[in-house]
């Protein structure tokens, strides 16, 4: 058996970074923290691959099925018997798998901060909130308890607005951070009735229970459950949708995905590590997680995460073709892949051949996050040098960066499905488990991947062809080895994770899944991905007016677009204008007059009471013994009356 | 010549008493309303006594309990000053109607 101390120590590790940097790191190691807090992720790193490695080819696998091991349980809070909120460790392939994807794409951050964020004032307090990031993710994806991934849920979205909100000076960053934390907490509260609902049913909040209770066909715990109805719609399925509601809200779905493109005033690292490796992929994780409940007992609520996964991924993948600040073009991409990965569980089932989507899911999730990571890291190093974000003024940059371009040209290929790059083979999957389901959102993944190609590829050569580059300020090299050497390792990891044969270890039942390549099948979707590519390059390689005739002939439509489609308008004018009025200035009326009123009106009987009675404090001895000898004289005849 | 009796000792004793309890809200002057207090004490160390003799012959608790509070007098009195002292030395009177600073 596996030895628990070291993922304990997985998790120790970066909460220790946290609370040294956090304490100590302004004032006393300022210049050394990144280093130390490096190391220590380092040894995290090597610890989370230890363990992947021993779980996946030592003693995980029993009889062929992938085991789901509690390796540490504590009982933190009980309500009652059987119902209580545990600390565990749940090591499952997901768990294996997300142990290495964020403690590999924190380690490369880390590294690449040590030379992007230098000479910041905050560069330890950066560190701290890192450090409490990483830990917070890793406890979520090893929680073996709903609650408790409830509670990790939360402190990554509280990281999140921490380093949304690192430029604190700049009003546009505090904004964002606002923005962010309050739209993923909104639809935590879905999450958080769907985890009381699901609870109430199966009467238990471990997940290992929780989903066997609600899978098998004898338990009573699932015969209630779906016998009962709210709206003409199970309990269940209900509480499976409000859970999905937490998830969408996290992995940025439409229509909860407007904070994401905000969240981008953050360093860029950490959008690298949080805006699109790592945070955003929890809601797929957690949809992941409970895949068995989804599939077995309640279809319709994966119809709704199917469908709400495709609409989002086309949405944000049109919004990307018309956006020019690099990051936020980066964070609809990220939009529209997780709304892949959301898809890809929704036309899945459970076990067996049908579980093809499941695997493809996963296998998305981890190729996304090394090539999304790398292209991230690519735009920093290019906002690095071109102090913009706009890439109105880039171009030509191939000279200046070949490193970065050559990285940046990989992810871009693995991102637009270019065989052989990790992203292909993920996404092939995805969409041949799509067209083995459901046709409908086959097609409009197919056109959404061929606009992925388009977007991507428009972005890479606006910035590293298109018009030559003329420098405002001095050249100063395309950044130093601390941040090349992580974008050279994720281009590896980009050009190669997809040989992983990944059905054989992540799969929904546990079972070794074995996906044929079917290179019919794919000839459809690579050939899109390269129209999309010609088409950038026949519009952006040189830079011409034709982008611009497009644009004004598209006239409505493009305007709509570059606004992403009056979301945000959309969402003011709901809370403004209806909630603030109509639930607002009620609720602000009852607070003043009734609530207020209450409490002002005890004050007031209090003060003129005592203003009237303050005399009897006079001070003067004298006076008191006579209120002592009138008490005394009436207590005796109230004595006299009792006794006599 | 008539012996007196327990309602004579008891009338002079009650008489005590009021006369405290009046001089104590009445006096304006701390040494007064010491010596008033002094008047109460003795009243009721009267009382003890008396029944004692007249319907406890046979026993010491009222004698013991009036030694007691003779010496709890005494201490009493020693406070007393030291207070009073303290409030002439303030005040530079030990008129309580001056000292009434403790009120609202």
């Amino acid at each position: 058996m596996p030895n628990p101390t070291y993922i304990l120590l997985i998790l120790l590790l970066p909460l220790s970074s946290f609370l040294l940097m956090g304490l100590f790191g302004r004032s006393y190691i300022k210049n050394a923290s990144g280093l130390i807090s490096t190391a220590m992720l380092f040894v995290a790193t090597c610890l989370a691959f230890y363990v992947a490695y021993g779980y996946f080819f030592m003693y995980g696998n029993m009889q062929g099925v992938y085991q789901k091991l509690i390796l540490f349980d504590y009982t933190w809070l009980e309500f009652s018997k059987g119902l209580s909120i545990n600390m565990g460790i749940l090591l499952d392939p997901i768990t294996a798998m997300m142990l290495v994807v964020v403690t590999l794409i924190s380690l490369m951050v880390h590294i690449y901060s040590l030379g992007y964020m230098k000479g910041e004032e905050r560069f330890a307090t950066y560190y701290s909130f890192l450090g409490l990031f990483t830990f917070s993710m890793l406890g979520l994806v090893v929680a073996s308890n709903i609650f408790q991934m409830y509670i990790f849920w939360e402190l990554v979205g509280v990281s999140s607005f921490l380093l949304i909100g690192y430029y604190f000076e700049k009003p546009s960053a505090v904004a964002a951070c606002k923005k962010a934390f309050i739209v993923t907490r909104f639809a935590d509260l879905g999450f958080l009735i769907g985890i009381l609902i699901l609870s109430f049913y199966a009467g238990t909040l471990d997940f290992n229970t929780l989903v066997q209770r609600l899978t098998s066909p004898a338990s009573m715990a699932l015969k209630t459950a779906v016998a009962s109805s709210f709206l003409g719609i199970s309990g269940l399925t209900w509480g499976m949708v409000l859970v999905f509601v937490g998830g969408a809200g996290k992995s940025a779905m439409f229509p909860l995905h407007i904070w994401l493109p905000d969240a981008m005033e953050g360093p860029t690292p950490v959008s690298a590590l949080i805006h699109a490796a790592t945070m955003v992929v929890a809601g797929v994780f957690l949809v992941a997680r409970l895949f068995p409940v989804f599939a077995i007992s309640a279809p319709g609520a994966l119809h709704v995460v199917a469908y709400v996964g495709v609409l989002s991924a086309l949405f944000a993948a049109i919004i990307a073709c018309t956006q020019t600040d690099i990051k936020r073009v980066l964070a609809f991409s990220t939009m529209s892949q997780l709304g892949f990965m959301m898809f890809a569980l929704g036309v899945s089932t459970y076990g067996g051949e049908g579980g093809l989507g499941y695997t493809a899911s996963m296998f998305h999730l981890f190729t996304h996050a090394l090539f999304k990571a790398l292209l991230f890291l690519g735009a920093g190093a290019v906002i690095h040098l071109v102090h913009s974000n706009d890439i109105q003024h880039m171009g030509g940059l191939r000279k200046q960066m070949p490193i970065t371009h050559v990285t940046f040209l990989i992810a871009c290929l693995a991102i637009s499905g270019v065989p052989p790059f990790a992203g292909f083979f993920s996404k092939e999957e995805i969409l041949f488990a799509a067209f083995q389901h459901n046709p409908t959102i086959y097609w409009i993944a197919l056109l959404t991947s061929g606009l992925t190609a388009f977007y991507m590829f428009r972005l890479y050569f606006s910035i590293f062809w298109n018009k030559s580059y003329h420098s405002h300020s001095e050249y100063h090299g395309e950044g130093g080895f601390a941040m090349m050497m992580p974008m050279v390792l994720l281009a590896v990891g980009a050009a190669a994770a997809g040989f992983i044969p990944f059905g054989k270890f992540v799969s929904s039942d546990g079972k070794t899944l074995i996906s044929e390549f079917h290179w019919q099948f794919s000839i459809a979707p690579v050939a899109l991905g390269i129209a999309g590519i010609l088409t950038a390059m026949w519009l952006y390689k040189k830079q011409n007016s034709k982008p611009d005739t497009i644009a004004s002939s598209l006239n409505a439509w493009y305007k709509a677009a570059y606004h992403t489609f009056y979301m945000d308008e959309l969402y003011l004018f709901i809370t403004k204008k209806i909630l603030f009025n109509v639930v607002g200035r009620p609720a602000a009326w009852f607070d003043k007059n009734v609530v207020d009123g209450m409490v002002n009106a005890t004050g007031n009987t209090t003060q003129t009471i005592s203003e009237k009675i303050k005399g009897f404090q006079s001070g003067k001895v004298q006076d008191y013994a006579i209120y002592f000898l009138a008490g005394a004289i009436a207590l005796a005849v109230c004595g006299m009356y009792i006794w006599m | 010549m008539m012996q007196p009796g327990l309602y004579h000792i008891l009338f002079v004793s009650a008489a005590l008493f009021f006369i405290g309890v009046f001089g104590f809200f009445t006096r304006r002057n701390l040494i007064t309303m010491l010596m008033s207090v002094e008047l109460i004490l003795n009243s009721v160390n009267l009382n003890f006594v008396a029944f004692n003799k007249y319907l406890w012959a046979d026993k010491l608790d009222g004698l013991f309990f009036t030694i007691f509070v003779i010496a709890i007098a005494a201490a009493e009195a020693a406070i007393a000053i030291a207070i009073i002292i303290n409030l002439s030395r303030n005040f530079q009177s030990i008129d309580v109607e001056k000292t009434d600073e403790m009120k609202f």
